[in-house]
């Protein structure tokens, strides 16, 4: 099946004070038509930063941006930016960005909100697009009469089911959401979750799940992608991921995840993610890594898995 | 017993009014309304519930920064109310978010130095000694390192091990833990959990933690209080109530959480419908009843259920236990 995106060596680094930080350093994959991938990692390892690379919505002090973006086949890199914006973003990928329901407009009815990509990306009447808006609200579960209210008239949960409706109302065929429901309670994640999951099927949308609550990530993927500092460790299908992680930094995160049911011995990571200012030469995770070996001191080749899963580790090679 | 527990809670109400333009009544909004429960010396005990359930409320009652409306609370078993100062440096307070919680023009030895300080705590030598002691203890070492830096330029988890070591700095009673691991990342998390259930041990300390995140609480604590809509509907031990959850809204919190496993993508969870009540106007009756799904028309929507104890140890407040 043709993949819906193809990402090539993609990177985007940022300018300091202190240097220049590889936020994303050389990230390829592939995503298949109708699929979810989770993309967890702990903070500050370029998952967010990945998503704003594949949207391009750049901060100004970016200091390379560089690799290839196929969307449905077209190379979305060849673009410019006012292209891209009127295109891409939102038509083809939409965004749920990290903490977006506390973003709302305060002074704006949510209704009149959701309809503000419809009336940017494309020529419609007030009454057609607020009839969009409501059909929006059902999918997701919002009450239809909530279209009248401001943002502080609703729940956290209710918030969050409205910009996800925001993402939906163009139609797109890809939606990155990240953190969508780490912010929120139990029940309403969960309640979330299967609103999420019965779109994904009914409209068959295609998402990339940013998270570090792999817990819950659980809940949506289909193919797992695990990042630390700027790089892909490994990437493969979910229940290879969640049964039997490969990669040790993978293996060691898998270790740190409280479970209810199961009686495991809580594992930590000891030390901290390297700085992406000067990430060390070699392997990334070789210094607080428990099997490394002499082979670490040399950045350790995309190793593919009998089971079709890439690892980035000299263990596999 | 009252003066057996560490902390007696009895019937605790925490009302908080509501006013319009400033004068005219309009409401309670009642935050914690009617909880009993004790802390025994040296017993983790675990609070959860979802945000806006009271949780918080309850924690800082507990601390004596908002007085109860009504009910009481014993520590020791004399009445918090006439406590004073003595009290708070028999409680620390781990907050949640612990940027926010440390001054940032403050460095790490200031921050230990002022609770003993403001409590004329010790000698100079004695103060110094202590400030090393505690950050050995939550293992901020090299003590010479740390002791000179500010906040920001310490890392979250460190962030989080300098307010333990501020809560612990008096030599506490009781530990009040507000969230203390929800900000921070999963593999932190835990290091910062198995920090605390140390230091819980060590010092044999009373802790009161509270969470919304049940899968943590297992590594933690004995026993466990469930808390919706400003009242504990549960109380068990831990085990008891992960294997043999009583009350509907724990078994729909229990079902809720997922773990790690790739099946879940391929299933629909059963949630109870709707959300949690408004605590100006709670429903009458069970508070859950809207929602649940073993309703019993006409006592469950009018009347409040008692506390059941079908197991020894196992409290329940549901009319299905009756």
């Amino acid at each position: 099946m043709e993949p819906i995106l193809k990402v090539e060596d993609l990177r985007l680094y940022f300018r300091t004070t202190k240097g220049i930080v590889q936020a994303v350093d050389g990230v390829s994959f592939e995503l298949a038509p109708r699929t979810a991938m989770v993309i967890v990692g702990e903070s500050g390892c370029g998952k967010s930063s990945l998503a704003k690379a594949i949207l391009r919505l750049l901060p100004r002090n970016t200091h390379t941006y560089s690799g290839k973006v196929f969307l449905d086949g077209m190379d979305v890199m060849e673009l410019s930016d006012e292209q891209f914006r009127r295109e891409v973003r939102w038509k083809k990928i939409s965004y749920v960005a990290q903490a977006a329901m506390n973003s709302l407009n305060p002074v704006i009815k949510v209704g009149n909100q959701v309809a503000e990509p419809l009336f940017v990306h494309g020529k419609f009447t007030k009454e057609e697009a607020l009839n969009r808006v409501v059909e929006a609200f059902q999918i997701v579960g919002v009450p239809v009469d909530f279209v009248d209210r401001y943002p502080f008239e609703l729940s956290g949960g209710m918030r969050q089911r409205v910009v996800i409706a925001m993402a939906l109302i163009t139609n797109p065929r890809l939606v990155i959401l990240d953190e969508p429901t780490s912010a929120l309670d139990v029940l309403t994640q969960a309640n979330i979750m299967n609103s999420l999951k019965r779109i994904r099927e009914d409209f068959e949308l295609t998402y990339i799940l940013i998270t570090h609550d792999i817990s819950t990530s659980s809940e949506l993927a289909l193919d797992a992608m695990v990042m630390y500092a700027g790089q892909i460790v490994e990437l493969g299908k979910a229940g290879h991921f969640y049964l039997e992680p490969l990669h040790p930094y993978s293996q060691k995160l898998m270790a740190s995840v409280p479970t209810l049911r199961e009686d495991k011995e809580l594992e930590f990571i000891p030390g901290q993610p390297p700085s992406l200012i000067n990430p060390p030469t070699g392997c990334r995770f070789a210094p607080r890594c428990p099997r490394r070996f002499s082979a670490c001191e040399q950045e350790p080749p995309m190793v593919e898995y009998k089971d079709g899963r890439k690892i980035k580790c000299h263990l596999y090679a | 017993m009252p003066d057996q527990a560490l902390l007696h809670v009895k019937d605790l109400h925490k009302w908080f009014e509501l006013r319009k333009w400033g004068f005219i009544h309009v409401g309670f909004v009642r935050a914690v309304d009617g909880v009993d429960f004790d802390i025994n010396y040296g017993e983790a005990v675990t609070f959860v519930g979802e945000s806006g359930c009271g949780k918080s409320t309850l924690a800082r009652t507990i601390l004596g920064l908002y007085q109860p409306t009504k009910g009481e609370i014993l520590f020791q078993g004399k009445r918090l109310q006439k406590l004073g100062r003595w009290y708070r440096a028999q409680v620390g307070y781990i907050q949640q978010d612990p940027y926010g919680a440390l001054p940032p023009f403050m460095n790490v030895k200031r921050i230990l130095l002022e609770p003993m300080l403001i409590n004329r705590w010790g000698t100079k030598t004695q103060r110094e000694r202590r400030i090393r002691e505690v950050l050995e203890e939550v293992k901020l070492t090299p003590v010479e390192d740390f002791i000179g830096k500010f906040p920001h330029m310490l890392s979250g988890g460190q962030q989080q091990r300098l307010v333990i070591a501020r809560s612990i700095v008096l030599n506490p009673k009781l530990l009040v833990a507000d969230e203390p691991v929800s900000m921070l990342d999963a593999s932190v998390r835990v290091e910062i959990l198995q920090l605390l259930q140390g230091v819980q041990a060590a010092h044999n300390l009373g802790v009161a933690y509270i969470t919304h995140d049940l899968s943590t609480v297992r590594y933690f604590s004995e026993r466990i209080f469930v808390m919706y809509a400003a009242k504990l509907v549960e109380k068990a031990t831990v085990k008891e109530l992960i294997r043999n959850p009583l009350h509907p809204y724990t078994q729909a919190l229990l079902d809720a959480i997922p773990d790690p496993d790739p099946e879940n993508a391929h299933k629909f969870k059963e949630v109870p419908p709707g959300e949690p009540p408004s605590l100006l106007n709670p429903p009458p009756g069970c508070r859950f009843h809207p929602r649940c799904k073993h309703k019993i028309e006409g006592l469950c929507d009018q009347e409040s259920p008692p506390e059941y104890e079908p197991t020894p140890g196992h409290y329940v407040s549901c009319w299905l236990y009756r």
